[in-house]
């Protein structure tokens, strides 16, 4: 998807020559991204614990979630790669399917936050009436220190990962919804979408032809930047208990354990700690080189 | 400067409004009946229903909001049943710890993180500018709750400088609680340096591009002066904005800190009552933290109009 979606954010890019364009541009934005040092390791990185991820049940040596209380706190080594918790469960394996749940609640509500606003952002771009309301909302939403609020959706719904996903969409949807809302109300003035306005094309059909493709660069980075709080926040949620059900292995709640034993077994939460900052760390990379590929504005300052 | 105040004070009423609303319907969030499930698979139907009553979930929704909104602007947040007190009285009773963290974080942040980032954008490109600038990069991602474990293993398990974890007042005894302070304001504030460094950094450098600068530069002054005595002050406005955020992200990490620390503060209070089920508490705790947060960006922006006379006048 990259070569074309990317194309499109070229700012106030014609109708005309898009076409034209696009090949040529793909190419040009493809070959930038891919000589952004930024890009390159945080793309590796974060494609390392994809296939942690998906492969979780092939490299994992133990059940994840089996109790062995006969080998509680044993240090790494050959048995356990990274040593077993309180429990007696493997830390290796714990870690790898604990990615699982990172990187589907960082997926999940990137996506989410993505289409809500999306939708909040183009109907507060247009319609100015509501826009007054939606924006109130918005700023109340954002009123809240962000880990605060997704702790009292949390203590409501209870524990469970689509209630992560959920909590944590309504925590960072507004960002996104007004991203998108900046964008519409500056394009909306522009030549180019007056004159599409003048042939009489249809509101929705500006927004998708017109509006969002020049937005699909801005919400990309913005994404990004979501997946890595998402991630964290899911981690932090656990770790205090309100995330996930303890049960399930996830990189927070395996913290949390290592929390009780940090005298005697360091290693129960260094390891999925380590994880948690790799995977913040490709996120920030990629949303940084994004960024700078994207927005030639940027690039200038080095 | 006085009406620019008044107008940003009207502009936090519908804030206000919005946020009290939302931490209404927290509440009404709860999957099934919110009631049955406050007092547990035990209680009898006649305790639900009176409790119902005694919360007013029985009346229309609007008329909840209504008394809701009544009861806030008369400065009553409810009363808890498990602690057996009003909420106001319990988040009164926890609010030292988290202030004092709060601000001993805020303090390492700035303290790290402008110098930082003004070193790194005097000298950009340099090796300093790189080591930095790695440091706040990895600043960025590494989680501060999991940096506190390792802070805890690393100075109190092995060193044994410091406790792992507990709080002392500093009104009773100054030097036990700045010990147990160092380490949750270090794991707490260092994740907000690298914010404020990489932000300083980039304003540093966007006024070193002004042409008053390079006026400086043309009459000869060293890169020190120009940096520090010319270009410092209009850096840092900016940097004043950032510490507004960085407040409320502090609010929010002290949560997780305190439960790492084990300090008796507002972050151990909401999770505990989380897991009571006492719902007023945890309404009370979001509501009051995130009217702080409105409160310190409104002071922020204050002082920003006060060093930047330009704001004033949009």
């Amino acid at each position: 998807m990259t070569e074309a979606t990317l194309a499109k954010v070229l700012p106030e890019a014609p109708e005309v020559a898009a076409a034209a364009d696009l090949r040529a541009g793909g190419v040009r934005w493809y070959r930038r991204l891919l000589r952004n040092r930024n890009v390159v390791i945080g793309a590796a990185i974060f494609l390392l614990l994809v296939l942690a991820a998906a492969l979780a049940g092939a490299l994992s040596t133990h059940n994840p979630t089996r109790l062995y209380p006969a080998n509680r706190l044993k240090p790494p080594g050959v048995e356990n790669y990274l040593g077993t918790d309180e429990f007696g469960r493997d830390v290796y394996s714990l870690v790898l399917h604990g990615a699982r749940i990172s990187l589907v609640v960082g997926g999940v509500t990137m996506l989410f936050t993505s289409l809500g606003g999306i939708v909040i952002g183009l109907i507060a771009g247009y319609y100015r009436r509501l826009d007054i309301v939606i924006m109130r909302v918005m700023d109340g939403l954002m009123a809240f220190p962000a880990i605060l609020l997704a702790i009292a959706l949390m203590a409501a719904r209870g524990p469970g990962v689509w209630n992560v996903i959920f909590a944590l969409s309504v925590v960072y949807m507004p960002r996104t919804a007004m991203l998108i809302r900046s964008t519409v109300l500056s394009l909306r003035e522009l030549d180019y979408v007056q004159a599409a306005r003048a042939l009489g094309r249809h509101d929705l059909a500006i927004a998708f032809r017109h509006i969002l493709p020049n937005c699909v660069g801005p919400m990309l980075v913005q994404g990004t930047f979501i997946f890595a709080y998402a991630v964290l926040a899911e981690a932090i949620l656990g770790f205090l208990g309100v995330g996930v059900p303890p049960y399930v292995p996830s990189w927070g709640n395996v913290i949390a354990s290592g929390k009780n034993v940090i005298r005697e077994a360091f290693w129960v939460s260094l390891f999925p700690g380590i994880a948690l900052t790799l995977a913040g760390l490709s996120l920030n990379l990629l949303g940084d080189g994004l960024r700078d590929t994207l927005d030639p504005r940027l690039r200038v300052q080095g | 400067m006085t009406s620019y105040l008044v107008r940003r004070l009207f502009a936090l009423l519908p804030v206000m409004a919005v946020v009290v609303t939302i931490v209404f319907f927290i509440i009404h969030l709860i999957p099934g009946d919110p009631v049955s499930v406050m007092l547990g698979p035990d209680a009898t139907i006649a305790q639900i229903d009176e409790t119902r009553r005694a919360l007013g979930l029985d009346r229309p929704i609007h008329e909840q909001l209504a008394k809701f909104y009544a009861r806030i602007l008369r400065g009553d947040l409810g009363r808890s049943y498990f602690l057996d007190r009003p909420v106001t009285t319990a988040l009164w009773e926890r609010a030292e710890p988290t202030i004092v963290l709060t601000l001993f974080a805020l303090f390492v942040a700035v303290a790290i993180g402008v110098p930082s980032g003004i070193v790194a954008a005097a000298y950009p490109g340099s090796m300093w500018d790189r080591i930095l600038m790695l440091g706040a990069l990895l600043g960025v991602c590494i989680p501060g709750f999991w940096l506190s474990l390792n802070f805890i293993y690393l100075f109190a398990v092995r060193l044994g400088w410091l406790p792992a974890a507990g709080y002392a007042s500093f009104f009773t005894d100054p030097v036990a609680a700045f010990r147990y302070m160092v380490l949750p304001a270090v794991s707490l504030g260092f994740n907000q340096s690298a914010l404020i460094a990489r932000i300083s950094r980039s304003c540093m450098l966007e006024v070193l591009q002004q042409d008053y600068i390079r006026t400086a530069r043309a009459k000869g002054l060293s890169q020190r002066t120009v940096v520090y005595v010319h270009a410092f002050r209009n850096a840092l406005v900016p940097v004043v904005a950032v510490i507004g955020i960085t407040m409320a992200i502090l609010i929010g990490g002290a949560v997780v800190t305190e439960i790492v620390f084990n300090i008796p503060g507002l972050g151990r209070l909401i999770i505990s009552a989380i897991l009571r089920r006492d719902y007023p508490v945890v309404q009370g705790v979001v509501l009051v933290t995130a009217a702080t947060y409105v409160l310190i960006n409104l002071l922020v922006d204050m002082v920003y109009a006060f060093i930047d006379p330009r704001i004033r006048y949009d």
